[in-house]
């Protein structure tokens, strides 16, 4: 009976990451679920579903060569994990301004407070140097109603010098 | 009436291009019938089109008056529909009956001007916006064997579309 693991890897972006460690999982019979991988600041970084039938350390001796050639650091956790039951979002919040200390904090803040659920959030560095720019995007369910999500958002706009964008997304099935 | 077997991708047909109906007839029109039977008796669809039942016609249903505050057109039978013009284009999420548990963003016109038959063969026009426009569009790629998995944008592509329109000089009427 294979189980659910979630495999965390992190290091200096180089091409062939993602091909080979991925090989290395499918040699070793490893099934691979959903996953995020993306750059952040020169990183490379994967957090990656893997079914497999042996324990954490037998994944993570099956990883650990490729691991080592391309100097990146793992993690392997086991994990209550399932396929096929995705939660649907209902909103779409952005944030942006110039860059300093508290944005997500401040912005998320209040909207946990407002009963909002985050499905996926992303956010980017842009701008210059001198002035870099901040930006945010975020899915996420909101278990309160829209209204109460939007009244907080102006209110952060206005004090905290955000721009903020909320956009209900109504999925259409066709 | 019934309700009719739904294809579900990976079947290879729903990648097959669909041919024009030539026959305004009984057998079409009960044809039809079944189809928005099957279309109802799913939860939550505004569409569907006739090869997600394995009929290879260019027969499409909309209904998205279910959807609260936007303009809409009521339930349309829209038979050999043609997109006679096209504008403005904006990323919504959509997902489908022929594609489970998956949703993913889309880029669509905003604006169409719809040219079709009903199932007496009689000639129709439609100006559409938005939801419906959407709608009509997600349609009628099935009738071309494409799915909106060919079609996905990333949510990146998300932000930098809708700053662009929030920027995009506005028209001024005086």
């Amino acid at each position: 009976m294979k189980k659910w693991y979630m495999l965390t890897l992190v290091g200096q972006d180089r091409s062939g990451i993602v091909a080979q460690i991925t090989r290395a999982l499918y040699e070793g019979e490893c099934n691979l679920g959903e996953a995020s991988m993306v750059r952040l600041g020169g990183n490379f970084t994967v957090m990656l579903m893997v079914q497999f039938a042996g324990n954490e350390k037998a994944l993570d001796d099956l990883i650990g060569p490729t691991c080592r050639s391309f100097d990146l650091r793992h993690h392997v956790d086991a994990i209550e994990g399932e396929l096929l039951h995705h939660m649907e979002p209902d909103v779409r919040i952005t944030v942006y301004g110039a860059d300093r200390s508290g944005i997500i904090a401040e912005a998320t803040g209040v909207l946990a407070e407002k009963g909002f659920n985050i499905l996926n959030l992303e956010s980017d560095v842009g701008g210059t140097t001198q002035n870099p720019i901040y930006v945010m995007t975020i899915e996420g369910i909101a278990e309160q109603g829209i209204e109460v999500l939007e009244e907080a958002l102006q209110k952060l706009s206005r004090e905290k010098g955000l721009e903020t964008q909320l956009e209900p997304i109504d999925t259409l099935i066709g | 009436m019934a309700v009719l077997e739904i294809l579900v991708y990976p079947d290879p047909r729903l990648k097959q291009i669909s041919k024009p109906v030539t026959q305004f007839d009984g057998p079409l029109r009960s044809f039809v019938q079944d189809l928005e039977e099957t279309l109802r008796a799913g939860p939550g669809g505004v569409g569907i089109a006739a090869p997600q039942v394995g009929r290879f016609e260019r027969i499409i249903i909309v209904d998205v008056s279910s959807k609260p505050k936007i303009k809409h057109h009521g339930r349309l039978v829209l038979i050999n529909p043609e997109i006679l013009s096209q504008e403005g284009s904006a990323v919504g999420r959509e997902g489908c009956l022929s594609v489970p548990e998956y949703t993913g963003n889309v880029a669509r016109s905003k604006f169409i001007t719809l040219r079709a038959q009903d199932e007496f063969g009689k000639p129709l026009e439609f100006n559409m916006e938005r939801y419906e426009a959407r709608a009509v569009q997600h349609e009628m790629d099935h009738l071309d064997g494409l799915l909106l998995l060919d079609r996905l944008v990333s949510r990146r592509d998300l932000f930098r579309r809708q700053t662009q329109e929030a920027t995009a000089p506005k028209t001024k009427t005086s």
